[in-house]
């Protein structure tokens, strides 16, 4: 084998593409603000600056591992131009760091104090550029940006969008869309990954937790709550949970001591979803139109079909997403008790999604012109909300969500990662409901973290084609090949954000492999741990449909296609 | 919106090149040649035919200082300011410039469109400094006189 030296040890290389990994995997923590390792390598941030036995410098993300190859990650040239960079970087960064919403989780801040910078030389003459609040999911403060190009790179190799680009040059180089426009004007999804891998508050999540706090506090409002599959499984990361751990029971406890009046859970909705899909699907099998079918949880991959493949909007499913269906239901639920106390219900939904922010002010999700939910919050916004509320999450006792919208299936909260709402489907239109017939589904190939994933299921005398993507970029390269007659499907399912919304764009940071691993273990757990496995045992369900949605159907859980 | 004769002329260029993406910068140069300015409109066109997202193609076309969004004079005048230009009084030639042609600080084109006025760094020409061009035609060895001279012959007053 060969090897090579890094700070006087012998590392072995074992086909790691550049030193940075080698590093890395010999225990030195390098700091860097533009690589990762899902992206192409870019180079610029010269943190991972190493030095070799010449005294060359070397930007140890960019190079080759060589055999026999000697560097130092630590030394007096280094430290000095790694704190000079910093220091430059400061010096037309805005400081204000106690009132920005990434005080604590910033990696500027982080990596100025491990490296250990303790006053700025340089005056700050960086003209201040407007912020930009066109978005219903992303802020974007081009003033705090280091251009360091994660999102540009993520924007347009993982989510195949590119909204935003560099532009300009030298020091007048901006991040910014085409032509200085507003993110509300370009094709961007709204999914949020760009503030995913944004190391900085440049873009952070469009917050709306004023709105719900002054809805709580309102008592002419009935506030209702739903909670998303993917977030119980990451909140409790931030408050000393283990990875993936399940903290449903302490958010519905902790909401109810804020004030919530009702909350319930979304999976309900999206077994409403498994079954308004499923219908869906055989109904287009059996007339063998408008096939594939792609689903329509992800609002994300909804906006990302419509502008960038038109010719394929009429594909995805009618149904709305869960969240859609829940607000619309619930509030159909609560419509004769409103009328009566004289009361306003008012939805919030707590999501791991910035899209779903957008979701909600389409047209063709609201019900008699009516906007269903009223405000969406991210996970990381709860998690804001908790601790403002000064509740002591990890000391709370679990509580269930209310009925009826408390109660769900496993299928459900599959929903919550990539290949889960097929897997739910299939369960649904699978003949035998047993064991057996469980684990052929999940070991059909729909599960794992493939970005584009096939699997073929024998549905009556059919073989029904199905294909599961994550990460807009797979999508597209899915359609590419369906335009081009090189795969023909049945099914297709799409969720924007790599791995499905455990990774979602709301969702709390830091997110590395490890951590969307553990999340992805936790929905299977919730999955394995529930009494029903499948929507159509859901018992409460069959109740809403005869008592609230019969003869509604099309109009509650179904777009108003004919809106938009 | 532009004319449709601006998305012919665009197709025309195209097809000279073809449709990758490595195209771009020959086709816009192209389009600038044509119309002596990059209309925005057409660049988002072009990126959209390269298969380009319109965010690559405004980052390529703003990276370079020859490509330029806005309309151009009919005479694009570059004085040169590089450093043997301009320890040989670039600066009273551009000074006479903007006088003769009443502009602004910051305004780089005569209202009359007749006029467009730039800077550039170095045009290669160091030993016939100072040095201006007019589209392209050089003028050694100038003085603010030969300025007053020059803008009048443009104007056909002579």
């Amino acid at each position: 084998m060969d090897y090579m030296t890094i700070d006087g040890r012998c590392v072995p290389i074992e086909g790691e593409k550049n030193i940075l990994a080698l590093i890395r995997k010999a225990g030195i923590d390098l700091p860097t603000f533009c690589y990762h390792s899902e992206l192409s390598v870019y180079g610029a941030c010269r943190m991972c600056v190493v030095e070799d036995e010449r005294g060359r410098i070397l930007a140890s993300c960019s190079e080759q591992p060589r055999p026999g190859m000697v560097i130092r990650t630590n030394t007096t040239k280094i430290r000095k131009y790694r704190k000079l960079i910093i220091e430059l970087l400061l010096a037309s960064h805005c400081r204000d760091c106690t009132v920005c919403t990434k005080n604590g989780n910033c990696e500027l801040q982080n990596i100025a104090f491990k490296v250990g910078i303790h006053a700025v030389r340089f005056l700050n003459n960086r003209e201040q550029v407007p912020i930009d609040i066109s978005s219903p999911s992303i802020v974007r403060d081009p003033n705090k940006c280091i251009l360091c190009g994660d999102c540009v790179r993520t924007c347009a190799e993982i989510q195949a969008v590119g909204a935003i680009d560099f532009a300009h040059r030298g020091s007048n180089m901006e991040v910014t869309p085409a032509f200085g426009k507003e993110l509300a004007d370009t094709d961007c999804v709204g999914c949020g990954q760009c503030r995913v891998v944004c190391p900085t508050g440049a873009l952070t999540i469009r917050t709306n937790v004023t709105d719900v706090w002054n809805a709580v506090a309102d008592p002419k409002k009935r506030v209702v709550v739903q909670i998303a599959p993917a977030v119980r499984v990451a909140i409790g990361e931030k408050f000393g949970f283990p990875k993936g751990t399940n903290v449903m029971g302490k958010i519905v406890a902790a909401l109810r001591l804020m004030g919530f009046d009702k909350v319930y859970d979304t999976n309900f909705a999206a077994d409403l979803t498994i079954m308004e899909e499923s219908k869906e699907f055989a109904e287009r099998l059996k007339n063998n139109e408008k096939l594939p079918l792609f689903t329509s949880c992800c609002p994300g991959w909804v906006k990302f079909c419509e502008t960038k493949y038109p010719e394929f909007a009429d594909n995805i499913s009618t149904c709305r997403s869960p969240q859609g269906m829940f607000s619309a239901v619930v509030k159909e639920y609560f419509a004769k008790a409103d009328e009566e106390e004289g009361k306003e219900t008012f939805v919030v939904s707590i999501m791991p999604c910035t899209a779903k922010k957008g979701e909600i002010l389409r047209p063709d999700n609201f019900t008699d012109g009516r906007q269903d939910t009223d405000s969406v919050i991210t996970s990381v916004e709860l998690i804001r909300m908790i601790r403002q509320a000064g509740i002591k999450f990890d000391e709370i006792e679990s509580e269930a969500p209310d009925m009826p919208f408390g109660m769900a299936s496993g299928a459900a909260s599959i929903f919550g990662v990539t290949g889960g709402v097929t897997e739910a489907v299939l369960r649904h239109v699978s003949e035998d409901k047993d064991h057996k017939a469980l684990s052929q589904i999940s070991f059909s190939g729909v599960r794992g973290i493939d970005g584009v994933k096939e699997a073929t299921v024998q549905l009556g005398d059919r073989e029904v084609k199905i294909a599961v993507a994550n990460g807009l970029a797979n999508a597209a390269l899915i359609l590419e090949n369906i335009k081009a007659g090189e795969a023909h499907y049945d099914f297709v399912e799409v969720m924007a954000c790599r791995r499905g919304c455990i990774a979602g764009g709301g969702q709390p940071l830091p997110m590395g492999p490890r951590t969307k691993a553990g999340r992805s273990d936790g929905i299977y757990a919730v999955d394995r741990e529930s009494q029903i496995r499948f929507a159509d045992d859901n018992p409460v369900m069959s109740q809403i449909y005869e008592d609230v949605i019969a003869g509604k159907e099309h109009k509650l859980l179904h777009r108003n296609v004919e809106n938009v | 919106m532009l004319e449709q004769s601006y998305y012919d002329k665009a197709d025309e260029i195209i097809a000279n090149y073809g449709t990758e993406a490595r195209w771009l910068i020959p086709i816009i140069q192209d389009v600038q040649t044509e119309y002596r300015y990059l209309p925005p409109e057409l660049l988002t066109y072009i990126a959209g035919k390269l298969n380009i997202t319109e965010a690559k193609a405004y980052s390529v076309a703003t990276f370079y200082e020859n490509f330029s969004f806005e309309k151009k004079g009919k005479y694009v005048i570059k004085v040169c300011d590089g450093t043997a230009c301009h320890v040989r009084k670039s600066t009273a030639i551009l000074d006479r410039l903007y006088k003769e042609l009443n502009l602004k600080k910051g305004q780089h084109t005569t209202e009359d469109m007749m006029f467009t006025v730039e800077t550039v760094s170095c045009l290669g020409a160091c030993g016939l400094a100072p040095v201006l061009t007019v589209n392209d035609e050089v003028h050694a060895a100038m003085t603010p006189e030969k300025v007053t001279a020059l803008i009048k012959e443009l104007r056909g007053e002579n």
